[in-house]
């Protein structure tokens, strides 16, 4: 473990006003995340999960407390360099993959590059688009339009643009949630993969059977950090893939 | 983010609802289309009139003699016998001009051929075809000595030949004015209708001796036709007949009207220029019709991609970028509406110029205003739309449905 934390969160508050009433959706959580750590955030909505993932991806200030991501204080950040630091600092994978429709793979991976401050030539940038997109095993795909893809290639899609721009923490809110058990599994070894290589990673999740992919679990009740512990039996999904194969041809023998 | 990847995006957006994008450019199309082929029209009809008033020559000043006024009555323009062919012998000497035609007009009954026809008869100088600015088509114009000797000679204007020598030659005939016989020595080239709408063909030119002695017998000519040396040079020309007109009169009041033609060019251009803000009062409603078309398709389109504006807000778009990329895809539409529009507009003034027989011109100043209006009707539109875009709040428009 390094001494810098990527996200050191030191007594976090947000309180929504809606209307009379005041919800106190984070009530104070603290926590650091290191480089090379895997996270799965879980708790049962209303926890206050969601706002905290806000939070971390830059999408949202919190009422009080401090947040650090990779040594920035993001929470008295503005609009416009809140908008930098999800570009250059973030990695968003959505449970719905949230891909641009009827625009290819390699245009969608390619798409935060546009936003980046620094100039990028567009050959560089097809060239890191690629390379991302090889990463999730996709390169063939890169012409295709989303339609054009399975559940779990549209969420590699996803994966591969958010890592285009080499972001010090990708964030993921239930990126399985979408998809059936064997594609899950799949995503899950991309992260693996992913993180064997370096990138940290932050899920969030509510399915405990994802959650065991991951090496730390972080459990929230009521706006408040009630678990924080390693993941004993971790599962591996080269593993579970493997089982899962095994079972299915048992049924097909079977049957 | 930079231009040339907005206009990627933009075009991409439109190219995705094709049927959409040209609906709503149709509002900008109709309206700039509409523009361009009147203007074209106009000013194709507006270079016509000029053509015609300079084809009456642009340096011409002409001397109307008087209102004359009996009792009570008074006549009018032209009905006071004040002008006299001493008049113009004296304005011919005065600097600058270099050409003069005192003219007698008249209609009468012409006869040969065994056919008649009733026309104008004009008496002038040998100066005229000069100061008209009119060929003679075939024979000559009758000289100075044709003048002094009160000759009974005339050159005659295209209808009339058509009507009183169809398929002959007239140069060479006579013809029967007031049952005298006239020699006609030239024929005059067409020249079509003045501005008023009167055949300038149906006409008979003799000496101005011969009209005033042989034809009618006067003593007075209806006006002075005088040809200046340059346009420059006509005001002073005209103050000149004037300072001697009224020597030669001795009259304490100006018994005589002095115009010339560049006088009636400005009415003429003035009535264009009229026209004009009216083709651009026409052009501006027109353009915030489109516009509005635009704005409220934009607003639907912000709306339908609300789930786009916060992914890419998530990866990192600032609110410019987006205000940005929704500005230029209103841009987009409507220049290429402007553009469309204008092909169109030219388009069609060709058409009817093609089966109308009339010029059409169409201004290049026209097709700059035509376009960077519709580009700023696309900024203006475009401008709330995508303001209500870029201050979408990126959490919201991820959930959004």
């Amino acid at each position: 473990m390094q001494t810098n934390p990527v996200i050191k969160l030191a007594d976090i508050h947000k309180v929504y006003h809606t209307g009379e009433v005041d919800v106190h959706a984070v009530r104070g959580i603290s926590l650091e995340i290191f480089s090379g750590e895997f996270v799965a955030l879980m708790g049962a909505s209303g926890s206050g999960k969601s706002t905290l993932m806000n939070i971390i991806g830059a999408l949202d200030r919190p009422s009080g407390g401090h947040y650090l991501l990779d040594g920035i204080d993001v929470s008295t950040l503005d609009r416009d360099a809140l908008a930098d630091v999800r570009n250059e600092k973030i990695g968003f994978v959505f449970q719905g993959f949230n891909l641009l429709a009827r625009t290819s793979a390699l245009e969608n991976v390619e798409m935060p590059m546009l936003y980046n401050r620094h100039r990028i030539q567009s050959h560089e940038q097809r060239d890191r688009a690629l390379h991302a997109l090889e990463l999730v095993n996709l390169s063939q795909r890169a012409d295709h339009h989303p339609n054009q893809l399975s559940g779990g290639q549209q969420q590699r899609v996803a994966i591969a643009r958010a890592l285009v721009n080499r972001p010090a923490l990708l964030l993921a809110d239930e990126p399985t949630g979408n998809l059936d058990s064997q594609t899950s599994i799949e995503i899950m070894g991309v992260f693996q993969k992913l993180n064997d290589q370096g990138i940290t990673l932050v899920m969030v999740t509510h399915e405990l059977d994802v959650a065991r992919f991951t090496k730390r679990m972080v459990i929230l009740r009521d706006g408040k950090v009630v678990t924080d512990e390693p993941v004993p039996n971790r599962s591996f999904a080269e593993k579970e893939l493997q089982q899962l194969r095994a079972a299915q041809q048992a049924v097909k023998l079977a049957s | 983010m930079r231009i040339f990847a907005s206009l990627r995006i933009a075009g991409r957006a439109l190219r995705r609802n094709k049927m959409r994008s040209l609906l709503t450019m149709l509002g900008i199309i109709i309206g700039v289309g509409a523009v361009i082929g009147s203007v074209s029209l106009t000013s194709g009809a507006t270079k016509q009139v000029e053509d015609q008033v300079s084809s009456l020559g642009e340096s011409v000043i002409t001397v109307f003699s008087g209102n004359f006024t009996s009792g009570a009555m008074r006549g009018g323009w032209g009905s006071a016998p004040t002008l006299t062919v001493a008049d113009a012998l004296a304005i011919a000497g005065l600097k600058n001009v270099v050409a003069v035609s005192p003219e007698v007009r008249d209609r009468a009954q012409v006869l040969a051929n065994g056919l008649n026809w009733n026309t104008q008869v004009m008496g002038e100088s040998p100066d005229y075809p000069q100061i008209r600015n009119w060929g003679i088509a075939s024979g000559a114009m009758f000289s100075d000595q044709d003048v002094r000797s009160l000759a009974k000679c005339a050159v005659i204007g295209k209808t009339v030949a058509d009507q009183l020598f169809p398929n002959e030659n007239p140069v060479g005939q006579t013809i029967r004015i007031r049952n005298l016989p006239f020699l006609i020595v030239g024929e005059l080239a067409p020249k079509g209708f003045n501005l008023f709408g009167q055949d300038q063909d149906d006409t008979v030119v003799v000496p101005y001796t011969s009209h005033m002695h042989r034809i009618t017998t006067r003593t007075f000519v209806n006006d002075i036709l005088v040809e200046a040396a340059n346009d420059k040079v006509i005001d002073s020309v005209q103050k000149d007949i004037t300072d001697l007109l009224l020597v030669r009169h001795r009259s304490k009041e100006q018994d005589f009207t002095v115009r010339n033609q560049l006088e009636l060019m400005q009415v003429v251009t003035s009535a264009s220029r009229s026209m004009g803000f009216l083709l651009a009062g026409v052009a501006a409603v027109s353009l915030v019709v489109g516009g509005i078309g635009i704005m409220n398709i934009m607003l639907v389109s912000v709306t339908e991609r609300t789930r786009e504006i916060g992914i890419r807000m998530a990866v990192g778009a600032r609110a410019a970028d987006i205000l940005v990329q929704f500005l230029i895809e209103a841009v987009t539409l409507s220049a290429i509406g402007g553009s469309l529009g204008i092909i169109g507009g030219v388009g069609f003034s060709k058409i009817v110029a093609y089966t109308k027989d009339m010029p059409a011109i169409t201004p290049v100043t026209w097709i700059a205003i035509a376009f960077i209006s519709s580009a700023i009707i696309g900024i203006i539109s475009g401008f709330y739309p995508a303001w209500k875009a870029s201050k979408l709040d990126p959490i919201d428009a991820l959930r959004y449905e």
